[in-house]
């Protein structure tokens, strides 16, 4: 079992009420912070951890914060992004329900860092039990004299609010959840301007993801340097992974960077295997953008390396054989699961989700559930494959924000890694609706892969 | 689309909701007052139950807005209703974790237990129920929501869904 920066407490009776918090070494951070340390030094922290954004795209936290525009006179903003809504995903709703505090903590922080005087933390609608509690710590935490005016009589004064979205996988986005904030539609904006330019209100803002946010305690607390010790090459320090699909034990681990994937699945300390004793078939490894790869090649790379839980080594291989990090959204399919069932249902996803601005997305996404629907249900034809790829490379790079390119890598990693089975889909296309593929030559022992095209 | 357009029945705030509003328009700078839309259709639905085009009027006038702006809102997010709905609307993940672990059979277990389909009141005015994206409860599939209080159900199975329909039927009964 590695080290647990975050869930440390987790399982501390009380840990979500301030008190206790308090009393396990709660709020150092921003004592250390506050007292310390200038708002530069702390973004400096931040850039010595190595801390890649966890919400999705892996950009480096503490260059993100260095971006920020600090003209006088002009309000900054920090926008915790816990719009959690990417299939697969569930860390930052686990983080929020059980130790909130430590997300508050982050805020306080990072707002310090920013200069920041107001915060908010946009919670998606569906989460307002997480929003009672989290407005719960706020309370307590203004209480105790850690948010509000002349906090800790260093003169730093700062106002936190939760904001609930109104269930839109689009506010992840990040110009999107602003828009949303900003009382609209949430129609992602074009870039540049970026936020951290003009943001909410047209004023430079940062948008960070919960666990982001969260993982400024530890740096903090322990230093910069320490956090990137741990971890491996830049994929530094821990991170939450929310482990879901046919496991024997699903949940939410913190783990170090660099963990085997195979260890992750199958190991006594994590997931331990495939439930029910079935063999595993596929991996979404980062939420249902990212590429899905068959078991052989999730737990080794096509070089035939032990594959790792860390941003580099899931990526090896590009989009041929790899994949990608993602928000840690780790979904296992076992050997009775049906891959164009699961392409057609995550296209379904992208088609409801796209907020309709752009033509390729809102067309294409739609186009793509027909298709796969068809090809689910038996009245596929063998064209349909490359018509999906085609629909697909249409729809990727050619959209305003990111959701065109996570409806298209689903589906085309499907077919790159799946094809045979979709196939099958046409021309058993009686037999198809009744029951599975199965598990073909996707599983260990490693099959001998063709080069890549 | 907007079928609410048909409702003319009036809406009053009470003077509780409308000092809840004001709580949430404080959060935000002078002049800002529309980032509290969201929130303010999520506590006029919890009030009414569903959000009608009259509510709407009203949430532009007391935002000091224009209609069309509440409109186009409400009707982008999935979590307003813009027709009444069941007291209890059964919310069912059917996103792909939740798909793999049998959120599709749950939700035929739903039908029929209820005996409409998807989106139609019970006719004792109780219950609806709908599939819905990805609530990020994924590994605690299949679940459901209940608003407003978005109450969480974890792990479903048929009986743990006959257990919950029949605990909230004698909850409205009492």
């Amino acid at each position: 079992m590695g080290r647990k920066l975050l869930l440390e407490h987790i399982n501390v009776p009380g840990i979500n009420t301030f008190d206790v918090y308090r009393s396990k070494g709660g709020y150092a951070a921003v004592e250390k912070a506050l007292k310390t340390l200038t708002p530069d030094e702390v973004v400096e922290e931040v850039k010595k951890s190595g801390l890649r954004g966890r919400g999705g795209a892996g950009f480096p936290t503490g260059m993100k914060w260095g971006f920020l525009a600090k003209p006088e006179g002009v309000p900054r903003y920090l926008v915790c992004n816990a719009d959690e809504s990417e299939p697969g995903t569930f860390k930052d709703r686990y983080l929020m329900t059980y130790i909130p505090h430590l997300l508050i903590e982050g805020m306080i922080v990072a707002s310090y860092a920013l200069g920041a005087k107001t915060s908010y933390i946009y919670v998606r609608g569906e989460m307002m039990p997480q929003i009672r509690i989290l407005e719960k710590a706020i309370a307590e935490a203004k209480n105790a004299g850690f948010l509000g005016k002349n906090i800790l009589g260093t003169g730093y004064d700062l106002e936190l609010y939760v904001q609930p979205g109104g269930g839109a996988y689009i506010c992840g986005e990040e110009t999107a959840l602003l828009e949303s904030l900003e009382g609209k539609r949430g129609n992602p904006r074009i870039k540049p301007p970026f936020p951290a330019i003009a943001g909410l209100y047209g004023c430079p803002t940062v948008v960070n993801n919960v666990e982001s946010i969260a993982a400024v305690v530890p740096i903090i607390n322990d230093g910069g340097e320490e956090y990137a010790k741990i971890g491996i090459g830049r994929s530094t320090g821990t991170k939450l992974i929310s482990a879901g699909g046919n496991l024997k034990r699903p949940g939410v681990y913190e783990i170090e960077l660099g963990v085997p994937v195979e260890e992750f699945i199958y190991g006594d300390d994590y997931c331990q295997g495939i439930a029910n004793g079935k063999r595993l078939k596929a991996v979404v490894a980062g939420g249902s953008s990212v590429p899905i790869l068959p078991a052989n090649l999730i737990l080794k790379t096509i070089n035939n390396e032990a594959r790792l839980m860390s941003y580099e080594s899931l990526a090896d291989g590009g989009f041929v054989s790899g994949t990608m990090m993602g928000s840690g959204g780790f979904i296992a399919y076992d050997e009775d699961q049906c891959i164009v069932r699961n392409t057609w249902n995550f296209a379904r996803f992208y088609h409801h989700e796209s907020c309709g601005q752009c033509s390729p997305c809102r067309e294409g996404t739609g186009w793509m559930e027909k298709v796969l629907h068809r090809l689910e249900y038996g009245h596929g034809k063998m064209s349909d494959m490359d018509l999906l790829v085609d629909v697909s490379k249409k729809i990727e790079g050619n959209t305003i924000c990111p959701l065109g390119d996570a409806a298209a890598w689903p589906v085309a990693s499907a077919i790159r890694h799946f094809r045979d089975e979709f196939e099958w889909h046409v021309t058993n296309a009686g037999e198809a609706v009744t029951k599975n593929y199965g598990l073909a030559n996707y599983a260990d022992p490693l099959p001998k892969l063709e080069t890549a095209e | 689309m907007l079928s609410v357009q048909d409702n003319n029945s009036p809406v009053e705030f009470s003077p509780e909701l409308i000092s809840k509003f004001d709580d949430v328009v404080s959060r935000y700078p002078e002049g800002k007052q529309k980032s509290a839309l969201l929130p303010v259709l999520h506590m006029v639905q919890a009030e009414f139950g569903w959000v009608s085009a009259p509510a709407m009027d009203k949430v532009a006038e007391y935002l000091d807005i224009q209609p069309i702006e509440v409109y186009e809102v409400a009707s982008f997010y999935t979590m307003y209703f813009l027709k009444p709905q069941g007291k209890y609307m059964l919310e069912v993940c059917r996103t792909g974790p939740c798909g793999i672990v049998g959120a599709d059979k749950i939700m035929d277990h739903i039908e029929e237990t209820l005996g409409v389909k998807e989106g139609e009141v019970t006719p004792d005015g109780l219950f609806s129920w709908r599939g819905v994206e990805c609530l990020a409860a994924c590994g605690y599939g299949p679940v459901l929501q209940i608003g407003p209080e978005y109450t969480f159900y974890e792990n479903l199975t048929n009986e743990s869904v006959d257990k919950l329909i029949g605990d909230l039927k004698a909850k409205a009964n009492n």
